[in-house]
């Protein structure tokens, strides 16, 4: 029987020919990413030391990726003092794929990785953050791990006791509509799945859709796999993939595409027709209530978020500029706007798209994960309704217990800006 | 096998957000996160804070518990307070801080039990004195059991250190 993407890739990285569903391996990490919580992950990596008699030694600082982003510039003297730490201990490690708080080369670190050409095909890539899934894009495995376990891994340079997990084929086919894409694919797959209906698997993409999509696209899939509890999602690698890592990501030698045996062992198969497929919304409390975009229509929005490591990408903010073009966003919403990168927001800046979001009323803030998890600018007041182009809409998760998040793809949610209410993008409704 | 007391009900899809808010995750430090623990569940929040909850006391809940950010303080935060948790299922990332944290999870399928209730947990199964009725567990992924018998992974990592340095 042959092998899944995420089989071959912990096959080599653990040194074995070959590994089934459910083998216990320890592969060797390519690429190891932390944000903020790098501090926690230092006090743990020194805390493993304790009374060893050994000198903490990073495995290879080289694999290492820390990258600003959750609190950028920082909110607080406690957030900065924590970015100072951090700050000290790369300097005196020699972590040099660093990213601090720069108009140039900082951002999220889910557009940071990609950007800068750090991920590759056949990669094992961990990340303190759920949302590393993301890197599966350009057929990497990626997954987000504890700080206590990437403590371990910068000790010893491999992932303790994994699972060789289940994988679930996805096939999707189909033009997109106009207005539809691949947000609403992957809050389309969620609502189907389930927030747990891919526990413990990966989501491994495919199909004609799939090959026609942009990498921008596929990050945005893979970014929101966890939110069906998936371990991972994964695009195997393609011509877009070697694509994008030549010309976006500067990426000069050769890369090799590790792609999947035909007889794969696939748990189950998803197959989604993507030709009929309307506009998605994740309504509040989970990103499984799904429903779509005609079904909230009406509903009042204070403020519209556009950004994220989901959608923060320049098609992204392209396609929120051509909407708002020449129009007002609403009196009584606001609409703040989040590139995902320093380098999106100067191509934006190029290209137009953020003097039309600024000339429609939006607050164009600097690179960073902004207010989606709640924890610095844009917060909501009591009873307030938020409509996002993020990944999760849990209760509190923008920093108010009693606000309400939808969540959406970023021609629902600037179209909606306009309108102050949620509106359907494929209704001439905003004029 | 003492009986624990069931000390919060939640349902399905309790999340990291609502475990430890993300407005507190400046706050790394495992001896810190505790004060934070179900922050929006104030009248929790103040039973967890005047010591009123006893080690060992129990929160449970449904489907999918801790799914969202792989914040360890979610883990921390409960960890300080130890408390246990019997869910119908965990998310990933969770369950795993768990392990490595030492955090108690039980995976018990079904379980239903009111705040109050009596709750006498084995390694096969959980039984709710107060209801007279019994839910089979589901054994956590074996791979897991040496970090677990270990005392979590810093000891854990310790040990695989020493070995290589050893072996040197």
């Amino acid at each position: 029987m042959g092998m899944t993407v995420v089989q071959k890739i912990l096959a080599r990285a653990s040194g074995r020919g070959v590994v089934a569903v459910g083998d216990v391996v320890e592969p060797a990490v390519d690429l190891a990413m932390s944000h903020e919580n790098a501090a926690l992950v230092i006090s743990q990596f020194q805390a493993i030391y304790e009374g060893t008699g050994l000198e903490p030694t990073l495995w290879d600082a080289s694999r290492i990726a820390i990258v600003f982003d959750h609190r950028v510039p920082a909110e607080s003297p406690k957030t900065a003092t924590n970015q100072k730490k951090i700050r000290g201990f790369v300097g005196a490690t020699g972590i040099a794929k660093f990213h601090d708080i720069r108009g140039d080369c900082g951002g999220i670190c889910h557009q940071i990785l990609p950007e800068n050409g750090y991920v590759r095909p056949g990669q094992v890539v961990v990340g303190t953050d759920s949302h590393t899934t993301s890197h599966g894009a350009l057929g990497a495995f990626a997954f987000g791990i504890g700080a206590t376990e990437m403590a371990s891994i910068w000790a010893l340079g491999y992932a303790v006791n994994i699972e060789v997990p289940a994988t679930i084929k996805v096939e999707v086919t189909g033009a997109m509509p106009p207005m539809v894409g691949p947000k609403d694919l992957i809050l389309h797959l969620i609502g189907s799945l389930g927030a747990a209906g891919a526990t413990f698997r990966v989501l491994e993409f495919h199909g004609e859709t799939i090959a026609r999509m942009p990498t921008s696209g596929r990050l945005t899939l893979c970014n929101m796999a966890v939110e069906a509890g998936a371990t991972s999602g994964i695009v195997p690698a393609d011509a877009e993939t070697l694509r994008y890592l030549r010309e976006e990501a500067g990426v000069q030698e050769a890369v090799e595409a590790v792609v999947p045996d035909p007889d794969a062992p696939y748990e189950r198969v998803v197959e989604v027709d993507v030709s009929q497929l309307v506009p998605q919304v994740a309504c509040p409390h989970t990103v499984d209530n799904v429903r779509p975009v005609t079904g909230v229509a009406g509903q009042h929005v204070d403020q519209v978020v556009i950004g994220s490591c989901t959608n923060g990408r320049l098609d992204d903010l392209a396609a929120a500029a051509r909407i708002v073009k020449g129009k007002k966003v609403a009196a009584g919403t606001r609409m703040l706007v989040f590139p995902a990168s320093g380098r999106i927001y100067q191509q934006a800046l190029a290209a137009g798209y953020i003097a039309d979001l600024l000339a429609a009323g939006a607050v164009v803030m600097n690179a960073g994960c902004g207010p989606c998890l709640g924890v610095h600018e844009g917060a909501l007041g009591d009873g307030e309704v938020a409509l996002s182009t993020t990944n999760r809409n849990f209760k509190g998760r923008m920093g108010n217990p009693t606000a309400e998040v939808y969540l959406c793809s970023p021609a629902v949610a600037a179209a909606s800006a306009v309108a102050g209410v949620i509106v359907d993008p494929r209704e001439g409704r905003v004029q | 096998m003492s009986a624990a007391r069931v000390v919060l009900v939640l349902g399905d899809d309790v999340s990291t957000d609502v475990v430890y808010p993300g407005r507190y995750m400046a706050t790394v430090l495992p001896t810190e996160t505790p004060q934070y623990a179900f922050a929006d569940h104030a009248e929790f929040n103040a039973l967890l804070q005047s010591g009123g909850v006893a080690a060992g006391s129990v929160v449970v809940a449904g489907k999918n518990f801790g799914c969202g950010s792989s914040r360890e303080q979610a883990v921390s935060t409960l960890k300080g307070h130890e408390l246990v948790i019997v869910a119908e299922g965990f998310a990933r990332i969770f369950l795993q801080n768990a392990i490595n944290l030492g955090l108690r999870l039980v995976e018990a399928p079904g379980i239903r039990a009111g705040a109050g209730d009596e709750l006498a947990i084995g390694v096969a199964a959980v039984t709710n004195l107060t209801t007279e009725k019994r839910y089979p567990t589901r054994p956590l992924p074996p791979a897991r059991q040496a970090i677990i018998n270990a005392g979590g992974l810093i000891p854990y990592t310790r040990q695989r250190l020493l070995k290589r340095a050893g072996a040197r």
